[in-house]
C-alpha cells in the first residue's frame, strides 16, 4: 500500500507559483541547470534525452556521503536506473530567488537525509507521476495501465515502452500533480543499497576541484594572521616593510582582529605575512590558561545552581539513603576540527556585487554571510558550492567567508582567494567544547542502582555561538544524549542531569558529534564503574538498567553477540562495551584492546551496531561508521587543544596528533535497522568509540583513566 | 628553473625557494596535490620525484630540477588505470577526497618497492592523515592493488 500524501506549503509548487514561474516549470534556474538543458521533471530532477538524469542536491557533500543518499532517495521514487543518474548542487542563491524551494541546505547534525527525507522523496515522486502521464497520453490510455521502472515508463497491456529520455520534454510541459504516492519500504529499489558513490572518481584522479583549488582569470591570493589571543584586536601594522616582497600586491586590515596579505600566489603572501610586523593589542583574556579554566569548571562540579537537563524521582534521597554511593569525576579537553583542506574561500567584488566559491556546511548562510560582509542585499550575491575538504561541523561557520569577502571588497574587481594556513586553521577553531563531570550513583543492599546524578561542567556552545538559542540558561544541546528521549537508562528510579554552564573565552562550535562525544563518555565508563562496584557483569549490568529502553537494548544485545561478549580471547586481549543514542540513531560498540608491559595500548578490534530505523545505502553507513571510530578515537588517545596566555598551544599536526593508519583498528559494523523512523548516520557512532576502548582498557590494567585524551604514561604500571 | 612534471617540462618563474607543492599548485595550476600542513606531517601533498614518494610541502623547487616528478594527475592516463586507482575506486576508499591524492601516490610508492607488503608495511609506509578515518578501506584496497599489476616507475607512469 502506497501512502498519499499532500505537497504542503514548502513543496515546490507552492514555492514555483510564488516565484512567479507559473506551472509551467519553466522558470529561470540559470546555475541549476547548468549541466546543460534537459527536461525539468518538478525541482529536483532533470531528465536529458539520452536518459540521463541529473538530481539536485541542496545539502552539502563532505564525505558523508550524502549527495549521493539524496539522489537515491530521489531517484528510488523517480523509478530512475542509477547508471544515468548525476547530481549536482542548487546554488544558494538560486534557492533564495525561488522562496527556498530546495529547502534547508544547513548540512549537520547528520540531518542531511532525515531531515530531507520526505520532500526529496515527494520531488522524485512527482516526476515519475508527470512521466507516466506524458506516456499514457501518447498513447492515449489511462495512467493507470502503465508502470515506470528503470527509466522505462511501460504500458503493461500491450508491452510498449517508452524511455525516459523520449517523453521527458513533453513531461515537463505537465502540470505537476498536487499529491503524489511515495514508496512503501516495500517497494524500494534503490533505497537500502549500496550503489556507488556519485563523487568518487573524480577524487581518485585530482580532479575534484575544492574550493582551495579554484583558479580564476586574473586572481589574487590571500593569507591571514588572525589576533593569537582570543578576544584580542589588531592594533597596527607596517605594510612597508614588506612592500617590496616577491608578490605583494597589498596589506589590508581585514576586520578588528586580523590582517591579510595579498599577493600573487598563496605561497608570497603567507611569506610575507610572516615577515609583516604587527601589533596585537591582546585584551583582557591574555592570561587565559587551561589550569584557570580546570578550576572555574572543577567549581561548576559542586555548585548550587545548576541548569536541569531532566529528573525524575528524588535524587537526594535516593543518594542519601543508598547502601553504597559510586562516584567519579571525568573531563576532557578542547579539540580541534582540524578538516585537512584548511578554511578557504574566494570572493570577486565587482560593481556591487559579490560572487564566493566555497565549501560550506551552509550554503543559505554563506549566502547571507557573504551579504552582510560585503553590505549588500542578498539578491546581489552568488555563491559557488564546492565539495568539502571535510567539515565536521567547522564548515558551518561563516568566519573565513565574511573574512574573504572583507578582503576582496579592498582588492575591487579581482577575485582573492583567502587560504588559512594549518597553524591559523589549529589556532582559530570553534572547538569541541571543554567539560568535565561529576557523576554519583547509589545503590542498595542487592547492588540495585537506586539513583543517579550526573554534573556537568562546562563550555556552552549554543552560549557562544546562538545565545538567542538558550532557554533560560539552559543549553538543551548540552544534554545531547542525555534527554528523556535518547537517555537509555531510564529505568533508574532517581535520577538527575544537569549543567553549570561554566564559558571560558575560547570560541566552542559544534564538532562531529557534540555533546555525545562527552556525555557517553562520561556516562558509559562511569556505568561500567558502577557494575563492577556492584560486582555484576557491564552488559548484564546495563541490560537491567535498559528495560525502559528497549531499542537501546536490541543494539547493545547485538553487539554483544556478533562480538562474543562473554566467550574466551587470546591471552592479553580484553573487551569493552558501551551505548548510547543520538542524533535520532541507537548505537553500540564493544573494543578489544591489550595493553602492554610497557603501557602501549593496541586496539584490535572494534564491532559496532548502529540502528538508523531506515538505512539508504549500507555500504556508506559502513564507512561513516569506521570513520567515527577514526575521528572519536583521535580525541581520546591523540588529540587536545590547550590554553596559555589566552591563545592555543597546538599549531600544527605535529603538535596535535590525529590518528594514523597504523593505528586504525578493525571495525565491523552491523547496521540493525529497525525501520519506521529516519535516524542520523555521520555522528551518532562517534559517542561509543572512547567509552568501548577505555571500558577494555579498564578490563586490561585495572586503571580508570578519568582525563581525556590520555596522556603519555598513563597506562604505564606505576 | 624547470621542472619535469608528468613527462611535460614547464618553466617557471617561481623563487627557487618555493616549496614544490606551492609550484605545482600555484605556478603550474595542477591542483590535485594538496596543501594539509606545510611540515611534511600529513602527506596530502606526496608526489613521486624520480620515483620515490616525497611531501612537496617540505622540499624547495629549486633543488628538484633534473628530476621526474609525477604528480596525481600524471599517475594514469585516464586518471583511474593505475592499479591503486583501480583498487581504490572497487573498495570506495575515499570520503571527503582531499587526501585521497596524496594516499594513491603513497600507496603506489609502496607497491612499486614492495609489491606484497605486509601489514606491517602498510602501517609504517602510509602515515598519511585521513581525517574521514578511511584507513581501513585504504588497508584492503592497498591488499587488492597488490594482486594487480603495478607498473614500474621507469615508464614515467608510477
Amino acid at each position: 500500500m502506497s501512502h498519499t500524501i499532500q505537497l504542503g506549503r514548502r513543496s515546490f509548487l507552492t514555492a514555483a507559483v510564488a516565484a512567479g514561474g507559473g506551472l509551467s516549470l519553466g522558470w529561470s534556474l540559470p546555475k541549476a541547470a547548468a549541466q546543460g538543458t534537459g527536461a525539468e521533471l518538478g525541482i529536483w530532477a532533470v531528465i536529458q534525452p539520452d536518459d540521463t538524469t541529473i538530481i539536485r542536491i541542496a545539502r552539502s557533500e563532505m564525505g558523508q556521503g550524502t549527495l549521493t543518499g539524496l539522489a537515491q532517495l530521489v531517484a528510488d521514487e523517480l523509478d530512475a536506473d542509477w547508471r544515468f543518474v548525476k547530481a549536482e548542487y542548487v546554488a544558494p542563491e538560486v534557492n533564495l530567488a525561488n522562496k527556498r524551494a530546495w529547502g534547508d541546505m544547513s548540512t549537520g547534525g547528520s540531518r542531511g537525509i532525515r531531515a530531507s527525507v520526505d520532500y526529496v522523496r515527494k520531488g522524485g515522486a512527482v516526476g515519475r507521476a508527470m512521466l507516466i502521464e506524458a506516456a499514457s497520453k501518447q498513447w492515449g490510455v489511462p495512467p493507470g495501465e502503465c508502470s515506470a521502472a528503470m527509466s522505462v515508463v511501460t504500458h503493461k497491456p500491450s508491452g510498449r515502452r517508452l524511455r525516459y529520455g523520449e517523453i521527458a520534454a513533453e513531461a515537463a510541459k505537465l502540470t505537476p500533480p498536487t499529491d503524489v504516492k511515495v514508496k512503501t519500504p516495500a517497494e524500494w529499489t534503490l533505497i537500502g543499497r549500496g550503489v556507488k558513490r556519485l563523487d568518487t572518481a573524480d577524487k581518485l584522479s585530482g580532479k575534484t576541484v575544492f574550493a582551495i583549488d579554484v583558479q580564476l582569470p586574473n586572481m589574487l591570493s590571500a593569507a591571514i594572521a588572525q589576533c593569537p589571543v582570543f578576544g584580542g584586536k589588531l592594533k597596527s601594522f607596517d605594510a612597508s616593510k614588506i612592500a617590496s616582497m616577491n608578490g605583494v600586491q597589498k596589506v589590508v586590515r581585514v576586520d578588528d582582529s586580523s590582517v591579510a596579505v595579498v599577493a600573487d600566489k598563496w605561497f608570497q603572501a603567507k611569506t610575507a605575512l610572516a615577515a609583516l610586523p604587527i601589533v596585537w593589542d591582546e585584551g583582557p583574556n591574555a592570561t587565559v590558561n587551561s589550569q584557570q579554566i580546570d578550576t572555574l569548571l572543577k567549581g561548576g562540579l559542586d555548585a548550587t545552581e545548576a541548569a536541569l537537563g531532566q529528573q525524575h524521582g528524588d535524587i537526594a534521597t535516593a543518594l542519601a539513603g543508598a547502601a553504597t554511593k559510586v562516584e567519579a569525576v571525568y573531563g576532557t579537553q578542547f579539540q580541534n576540527h582540524a578538516t585537512l583542506e584548511p578554511m578557504n574561500c574566494t570572493a570577486k567584488w565587482d560593481d556591487g556585487k559579490i560572487e564566493v566559491w566555497v565549501g560550506s556546511q551552509n550554503g543559505d548562510a554563506s549566502l547571507a554571510a557573504a551579504a552582510e560582509a560585503a553590505g549588500v542585499r542578498l539578491d546581489a550575491v552568488k555563491v559557488h558550492k564546492h565539495h568539502l575538504g571535510g567539515g565536521f561541523g567547522r564548515r558551518g561557520n561563516q568566519d573565513y567567508v565574511r573574512q574573504a569577502v572583507l578582503i576582496a571588497k579592498q582588492v575591487p574587481g579581482r577575485p582573492v582567494k583567502l587560504i588559512w594556513s594549518r597553524e591559523e586553521d589549529m589556532q582559530h577553531g570553534f572547538y569541541r567544547p571543554i567539560t568535565q563531570c561529576k557523576l554519583t550513583a547509589g545503590l542498595d543492599a542487592q547492588g540495585n542502582v537506586t539513583g543517579l546524578h550526573a554534573r556537568i561542567s562546562g563550555q556552552s556552545i549554543l552560549a557562544y555561538l546562538m545565545p538567542q538559542r538558550m532557554e533560560n540558561g539552559v543549553d538543551r544541546i548540552a544534554f545531547q544524549g542525555w534527554t528523556a528521549e535518547e537517555f537509555g537508562y531510564m529505568a533508574i528510579p532517581n535520577l538527575r542531569i544537569d549543567h553549570a554552564v561554566r564559558n571560558t573565552s575560547v570560541p566552542v562550535g559544534f564538532w562531529r558529534g557534540v555533546n555525545t562525544n562527552q556525555n557517553a563518555l562520561y556516562m558509559e565508563c562511569f556505568v561500567d564503574e558502577v557494575a563492577h562496584a556492584a560486582r555484576q557483569d557491564p552488559l548484564d549490568f546495563r541490560r537491567s538498567l535498559m528495560t525502559k529502553n528497549p531499542k537501546h537494548l536490541a543494539v547493545l544485545n547485538a553487539v554483544a553477540e556478533r562480538a562474543g561478549w562473554g566467550t574466551p580471547l587470546p591471552k592479553g586481549i580484553y573487551r569493552g562495551i558501551a551505548q548510547n543514542c543520538g542524533f535520532g540513531s541507537y548505537t553500540a560498540a564493544v573494543a578489544e584492546v591489550s595493553v602492554s608491559p610497557k603501557g602501549d595500548l593496541k586496539i584490535h578490534r572494534i564491532v559496532c551496531a548502529s540502528d538508523t530505523g531506515y538505512v539508504v545505502n549500507p555500504d556508506q553507513v559502513a564507512g561513516q561508521i569506521e570513520g567515527s571510530f577514526v575521528y572519536g578515537l583521535s580525541s581520546v588517545l591523540f588529540s587536545k587543544i590547550t590554553i596559555d596566555k589566552g591563545r592555543v598551544m597546538q599549531s600544527n599536526f605535529d603538535d596535535n596528533q590525529v590518528m594514523r593508519l597504523a593505528d586504525m583498528p578493525k571495525v565491523e559494523s552491523i547496521l540493525v535497522p529497525s525501520g519506521g523512523f529516519w535516524g542520523g548516520v555521520g555522528e551518532p557512532t562517534i559517542a561509543v568509540s572512547g567509552p568501548a576502548v577505555l571500558n577494555a582498557v579498564f578490563a586490561a590494567t585495572g586503571k580508570r583513566i578519568r582525563s581525556l585524551p590520555l596522556n603519555p604514561g598513563d597506562l604505564r604500571p606505576a | 628553473m624547470q621542472l619535469n612534471i608528468n613527462g611535460k617540462v614547464h618553466d617557471v618563474d617561481a623563487d627557487p625557494d618555493t616549496p614544490l607543492l606551492w609550484v605545482i599548485r600555484e605556478w603550474i595550476g595542477l591542483t590535485g596535490t594538496k596543501y594539509g600542513c606545510g611540515i611534511a606531517q600529513c602527506g596530502a601533498c606526496s608526489v613521486h620525484i624520480d620515483g620515490e614518494v616525497t611531501r612537496s610541502c617540505s622540499i624547495a623547487a629549486g633543488s628538484v630540477g633534473g628530476a621526474k616528478i609525477v604528480t596525481i594527475e600524471g599517475l594514469s592516463e585516464d586518471g583511474l588505470s593505475h592499479p591503486v586507482q583501480v583498487a581504490w575506486l572497487q573498495h570506495e576508499v575515499p570520503q571527503c577526497g582531499y587526501c585521497q591524492s596524496g594516499q594513491i601516490m603513497a600507496a603506489a610508492s609502496l607497491l612499486h618497492q614492495k609489491p606484497n607488503p605486509t601489514e606491517a608495511d602498510v602501517a609504517q609506509a602510509i602515515t598519511n592523515i585521513c581525517r574521514c578515518g578511511t584507513y581501513q578501506r585504504i588497508k584492503a584496497a592497498i591488499d587488492t592493488a597488490a594482486a594487480l599489476t603495478v607498473p614500474s616507475p621507469a615508464n614515467g607512469k608510477a
